[in-house]
């Protein structure tokens, strides 16, 4: 499975300084997302600055060098504002990007701040008007006395040029902090979530929103729980999902009532009294979720393990996956130096076989649904030369046998973590955002999904 | 639980409580304001090893330093009678003076300092009721120093040197940060 991993180029677009670990805080990337076909994918940074890269078409001539990814476009999606009345300043990171599927030959993206939703509008021009009667070619204004006859404009051809133009700004609806958007499978709405609030979206109209979920308690003192996270149905319209810093999952149906606070239903695993520890809440709290392409299962990511719900039991999860179950023993530290609060994302391969997360030390982890295999995998310099096949990795318990090439627990590099990881729709090509650098995995002697 | 075993989980809850405190306040200075998330997870720890700390001093029992008058908290115990285990005392001051509350929270430090000053004024009996309303929640470790100079039961006033001034935390913060953590912002 994941041992036949090729490495393509490292896509570092930043200006990472070999010599050096310093990295700028702006260049740290906080989403990664394929859009429909694969053919794009989308970074967006610290900085609030979003890059598309493209897939090359390929070649016929070469047929081994298919399909590497470039970048297409690079713009400012974000800038850092400052909230007057509650002297609050708003980060200009993007925390989601989401494409819209493509309806005609622009793309559309949604990306996303802590407070504002934009949706951007990526077009290629490839030809200019030529011949103006007015005007000559620089576009300075011609001697009307010089005009002697009327000549129609015409189209030729340019070099490629990427535009990229804000089409909405979807502003002032959120008061605590957007997690997560999700565009809607009737590609006329979306929705954003907040710590307490969902809200639901038109894409053409941004000067209102409904308020689809609201969890904020009448006293704030009796916060218990917030939103992590939220998702539309690949499929169905008026369902959707969000999950809870409990660890709870809620499936809500938009055509039983208008405030979905009542869930259809709800997904949650009892808590096993025996594990219980001062960080237990913590560790329950879901980072992610994502639906399955075929609708049919959930994939939640909470700090030590990644569960596949199944959404006819509410009970307890499908399957659990344990990505680093070595780190159980060291949650005390992981509390001080702040890498329990981590938020890991999950992803799931084209066919749902898979299902695929990152994890400390750039290392992620691929697990295998249908034959129980895992791999451990990292995502570094060193280990990703180009055409290099991928080595798996292993972590061992202190102390424990280590066989050559295992790093120990101790070894690991908690400053290096892989949050976002994201996966093509349908082949095997996986983008992996460790800190500032992409990297860009395809299986090449599995191409096709099974 | 044995009283060692006890005794550890006491010294591990009480640093966690630490920890958690300091990283309360320093996220007051956090770019982009104060996360929700963030703030709910560090005050349900505090709850946790609050509660830990607690149980874990009822199951010490006789053989703790004092008895724990303090239990059960509710709005009609007086705090003012709390008494204070001394030698846990010297344990968390290092943390806490350490944590980035000293910085934040000057004002505190001149109202310690002017009460051991000033010791004479306010501390005329040691079971003086105290005005402020505490919830049920709002059950205060008695380690964490509070604002108001206090007499230990034996002991005799003198004058406290300036070394001894006991920064930042009382038990109002820790007040403060279990109940108004949320609201604060």
């Amino acid at each position: 499975m994941g041992e036949d991993t090729d490495a393509t180029p490292t896509l570092n677009h930043r200006g990472f300084l070999p010599d050096h670990n310093y990295v700028t805080e702006a260049d740290i990337i906080s989403t990664v997302e394929f859009n429909h076909t694969g053919e794009l994918l989308a970074t967006g940074d610290k900085g609030g600055r979003v890059v598309i890269f493209q897939r090359e078409p390929e070649s016929k001539t070469e047929p081994f060098s298919q399909g590497e990814y470039n970048v297409y476009s690079t713009f400012q999606s974000h800038e850092p504002e400052f909230d007057y009345l509650k002297s609050l300043e708003i980060e200009e990171k993007i925390n989601k990007i989401r494409w819209l599927p493509q309806q005609n030959a622009a793309h559309f993206l949604l990306s996303t701040n802590d407070k504002t939703i934009k949706l951007w509008k990526v077009s290629e021009r490839d030809k200019r008007p030529e011949g103006y009667n007015l005007k000559d070619e620089e576009g300075r204004i011609k001697d009307i006395s010089t005009v002697t006859s009327l000549q129609v404009p015409v189209l030729k051809p340019m070099d490629l040029m990427v535009e990229v133009s804000p089409r909405r700004v979807f502003a002032n609806a959120h008061t605590y902090h957007v997690n997560s958007i999700s565009v809607n499978s009737d590609y006329e709405t979306y929705m954003s979530a907040d710590d307490l609030r969902i809200n639901l979206w038109h894409l053409d109209i941004t000067d209102r929103s409904f308020n689809i979920v609201d969890i904020k308690p009448a006293n704030m003192e009796d916060l218990t729980e917030v939103i992590t996270a939220a998702e539309f149905h690949p499929h169905h319209c008026n369902l959707f999902v969000y999950s809870s810093s409990k660890g709870t999952l809620r499936l809500c149906d938009m055509r039983e009532a208008a405030l979905c606070d009542k869930h259809s239903k709800l997904f949650e695993e009892p808590e096993d009294p025996s594990a219980r520890s001062f960080f237990s809440e913590i560790i329950s709290s879901v980072s992610d979720v994502k639906f399955s392409h075929s609708g049919r299962y959930l994939l939640t990511r909470d700090y030590l393990t990644a569960k596949v719900w199944d959404l006819n039991m509410e009970s307890k999860p499908l399957e659990t996956y344990q990505v680093h179950d070595y780190l159980r023993s060291k949650l005390c530290s992981l509390y001080e130096n702040d890498c329990i609060f981590d938020k890991f994302e999950c992803a799931w391969n084209g066919s749902d076989s898979v299902i695929m997360t990152g994890a400390y030390n750039n290392f992620f982890r691929m697990f295998d649904r249908n034959t129980k295999r895992d791999v451990t995998l990292e995502a570094s310099r060193e280990s990703s030369k180009p055409r290099a096949v991928l080595k798996p990795r292993r972590v061992c318990a202190a102390g424990g046998k280590r066989r050559k090439d295992d790093i120990s627990v101790d070894s690991l590099d908690f400053t290096k973590k892989i949050l976002h990881t994201a996966w093509h729709p349908t082949e095997n090509i996986i983008a992996i955002a460790a800190t500032n650098n992409l990297y860009i995995f395809q299986d090449k002697l599995n191409s096709e999904m099974h | 639980m044995s009283a060692t075993t006890a005794m550890e989980v006491n010294v591990e809850a009480r640093r966690i409580l630490a920890v958690s405190i300091s990283k309360l306040y320093a996220s007051r200075t956090q770019r982009g304001g104060l996360r929700l998330h963030r703030s709910l997870l560090l005050s349900l720890v505090m709850r946790s090893a609050r509660d830990i700390y607690h149980s874990s001093r009822e199951s010490e029992g006789p053989s703790g330093a004092q008895p724990a008058t303090e239990e059960p908290m509710d709005t009609s115990s007086n705090p003012g009678e709390q008494t204070r285990l001394s030698e846990p005392q010297q344990e968390p001051q290092p943390a806490l003076n350490s944590a980035e509350m000293a910085p934040e929270e000057p004002d505190n430090t001149e109202d310690c300092c002017d009460g051991e000053i000033t010791e004479d004024k306010e501390n005329l009996s040691p079971t003086r009721q105290s005005r402020k309303r505490r919830g049920k929640a709002s059950a205060a470790p008695d380690f964490l120093p509070s604002k108001r100079a206090r007499l230990e039961p034996g002991e005799e006033r003198y004058a406290a040197p300036l070394g001894s001034c006991r920064v930042g935390a009382g038990e109002s913060l820790t007040t403060l940060s279990l109940n108004r953590v949320i609201p604060a912002f």
